[in-house]
């Protein structure tokens, strides 16, 4: 009970805090929860944009929460994300004549294995090399951005437009989309999301390799006494983290823009730190953490137009203020893991 | 275009003003940085830090006419937020990694809404009229921080009681010295700094606050750090190059024939490699990243 709870409690703390704000700006915040939450849930449209931005933070707070199993912090699924999305594009641009299905399962294939390299590295430098993941990801994910600029300004550039993005990808890539939710983009993402998010919880705590991840987190010289190779598992952790945050790649392009544009996360990466964190790194907590960050977002992005002095900067800040309540908690199973044995 | 002499080495000077100047701001957020990590507590919330010193800076100047005051309002607004990240980190003992992102976040969020709310705008603050923005002040003062901060960590008591803090906290709690007022102090002396390097950003290099204008700045602060090893002249030395790569940067900028996107990635590799042991080795304090309780 005190595990559903504390999660609850802390987002309705984050509330009341940027509420809070919201009134020292001149609004009713009364007025303004309303918006929220019409915003979000209050028409098909509404509540399809909800699902729309919710999708990609499964994938990220999924990639965080394996990394974080096997003790280790990915801060860098939105390095991991950006690369998944470049090559789902650019697999659809370069190729744009292949036939549906195959298509999109080649695309699809390109956003993981971007993502994975993504995260073997980080993975391989901190098993082999000793230096520490959060550094490297956070570099990883400048990086991934200098590329993906290079690639999308000087290789692929699309011609028709001005906006920093790559040319558009084959018809055969397009997924499906669910139609029930009008102008908003709920493509075959979701369903593959909630999908994955199962095998996610199969691979944890019904295989080997899960049991693994989970005993390296623990206690490495635990893990290490019992015959576990300590430094494999976080590379093969950390890859599992990158790939699952490249598959963001899947719904952006293949089932939104139809092509890779810079900077089209309003920081889906960072985010699936919160998720995991508000989820308790459980896939069915995260599934739920999503669906709470992506109606903040959605709804706050009506506050933008509805409100005189609200702009949608402020679900920024209630995340925030999300995550800094958690966070206290979150703590907890933190040291317990760290705890000296 | 002909290359003379004359152009050559105007262009080559050009260029090394322009590093000195864009180096500033990550100097001074990089030794910030270097406070509150050898003290024990990683600080990725430099980048907010700096930002709402940006912020405050802007506003401060604007509001008093005086950039001096507004770098003071920049400074006071950098270690606002280090309290709550000290608040965070250090009394509840909330994850650094965890709290640091979502101290970034609040920046990036908090600061365009609060210039909507001064000034009806979103996002920016007004320009601020050349004649109250700093010249050459905060360059002079960062190379002389550096100085100052090499002195006082190598041959001052409470620079020893900052490194033990980092390394050994147990023999300076042994010792009779609470490790984690240390780390307090460690914690505003970096949001202090870090709100000055946003504040050289905002009303020295250039004109006006804008949303996100510290644009990663203050991860590059922290590579520099890393790549210096943890010691403020290798540090310093660390900005002046990665401030190097992005003057180069500048002045390619819409030249077109050269992807800019390499030299951008430059000092990430570098720092990467750094890290790993490839090129020298750079090791971290002990204890960073180790919250500090008695027994």
């Amino acid at each position: 009970m005190r595990k559903i709870l504390q999660p609850i409690l802390a987002v309705a703390l984050g509330l009341v805090l940027g509420l809070a704000a919201t009134w020292l700006a001149g609004e009713n915040p009364w007025h303004v929860l309303v918006i929220l939450v019409r915003g979000a849930f209050g028409s098909r449209e509404a509540l399809g944009m909800t699902l729309f931005y919710s999708t990609p933070l499964i994938f990220t707070g999924l990639s965080v929460a394996v990394a974080f199993h096997a003790g280790l912090f990915n801060i860098g699924a939105e390095g991991q994300l950006t690369l998944g999305a470049l090559a789902a594009a650019a697999v659809g641009a370069v190729w744009s004549g292949l036939p549906w299905p195959v298509a999109p399962a080649l695309a699809g294939a390109a956003a993981v294995l971007a993502g994975t390299i993504w995260g073997v590295i980080p993975g391989w430098l901190r098993a082999r090399r000793g230096s520490h993941e959060v550094i490297n990801t956070i570099m990883l994910n400048l990086i991934a951005s200098g590329l993906a600029g290079y690639v999308t300004l000087y290789l692929l550039k699309n011609p028709d437009s001005q906006n920093p993005e790559t040319r558009p990808i084959g018809a055969g890539y397009a997924i499906h989309q669910f139609r029930t939710f009008g102008e908003a983009h709920v493509s075959t993402a979701l369903p593959l999301a909630l999908f994955v998010s199962a095998l996610v919880w199969v691979l944890l705590w019904r295989t080997a390799l899960g049991f693994e991840i989970r005993a390296v987190g623990q206690s490495e010289s635990a893990a290490r006494a019992a015959g576990i190779d300590v430094g494999k598992i976080r590379i093969i952790a950390l890859a599992t983290a990158g790939g699952l945050a490249g598959l963001v790649g899947v719904g952006e392009v293949l089932g939104n823009a139809g092509k890779f544009v810079m900077e089209f996360s309003p920081g889906y990466g960072f985010l699936g730190i919160a998720v995991a964190l508000l989820g308790r790194n459980q896939p069915v907590g995260i599934v739920a953490a999503a669906l709470l960050f992506g109606a903040l977002h959605k709804g706050t992005r009506d506050l933008d137009l509805e409100t005189e002095h609200i702009t949608n900067e402020l679900s920024l800040v209630l995340q925030a203020l999300i995550i800094l309540s958690v966070s206290a908690e979150g703590l907890w199973s933190w040291m317990k893991r760290r705890s000296p044995t | 275009m002909e290359l003379d002499e004359t152009t050559l080495s105007h262009m080559i000077a050009q260029l090394l003003a322009s590093t000195l100047r864009v180096s500033t701001p990550l100097i001074f957020a990089a030794l910030g940085g270097m406070f509150s990590e050898r003290s024990g507590v990683i600080n990725i919330a430099l980048e907010g830090m700096m930002l709402v010193g940006a912020w405050g800076a802007a506003v401060g100047t604007l509001a008093a006419h005086s950039p001096w005051l507004g770098s003071a309002c920049g400074i006071g607004a950098g270690m606002l937020l280090a309290v709550l990240y000290g608040l965070f980190v250090i009394r509840l003992r909330a994850n650094q990694i965890v709290a640091g992102t979502a101290i970034n976040m609040l920046a990036l969020g908090l600061t365009p809404f609060l210039c909507k709310i001064f000034y009806d705008v979103t996002g920016s603050t007004p320009a601020i009229p050349i004649g109250e923005r700093f010249q050459s002040a905060p360059l002079w003062l960062s190379w002389l921080l550096v100085a100052g901060c090499w002195l006082w960590l190598n041959h001052t008591p409470a620079g020893l009681r900052l490194n033990f803090a980092g390394e050994h906290p147990e023999a300076l709690d042994a010792a009779g010295i609470r490790v984690n007022r240390v780390r307090w102090m460690a914690v505003l002396a970096s949001g202090a700094l870090a709100g000055m390097g946003g504040a050289s950003l905002s009303v020295f290099l250039s004109s006006s606050f804008a949303r996100n204008m510290t644009a990663g700045r203050g991860f590059m602060a922290l590579a520099a750090l890393i790549f210096g090893k943890w010691k403020p002249i290798p540090t310093a030395l660390a900005c002046l190059l990665f401030g190097f790569t992005e003057a180069v940067q500048i002045r390619l900028q819409g030249k077109g024939s050269i992807p800019v996107q390499f030299i951008q990635i430059l000092p990430y590799v570098v720092t990467m490699l750094v890290l790993a042991g490839f090129v020298g080795r750079s090791r971290a304090p002990k204890a960073l990243g180790t919250p500090f309780q008695r027994e």
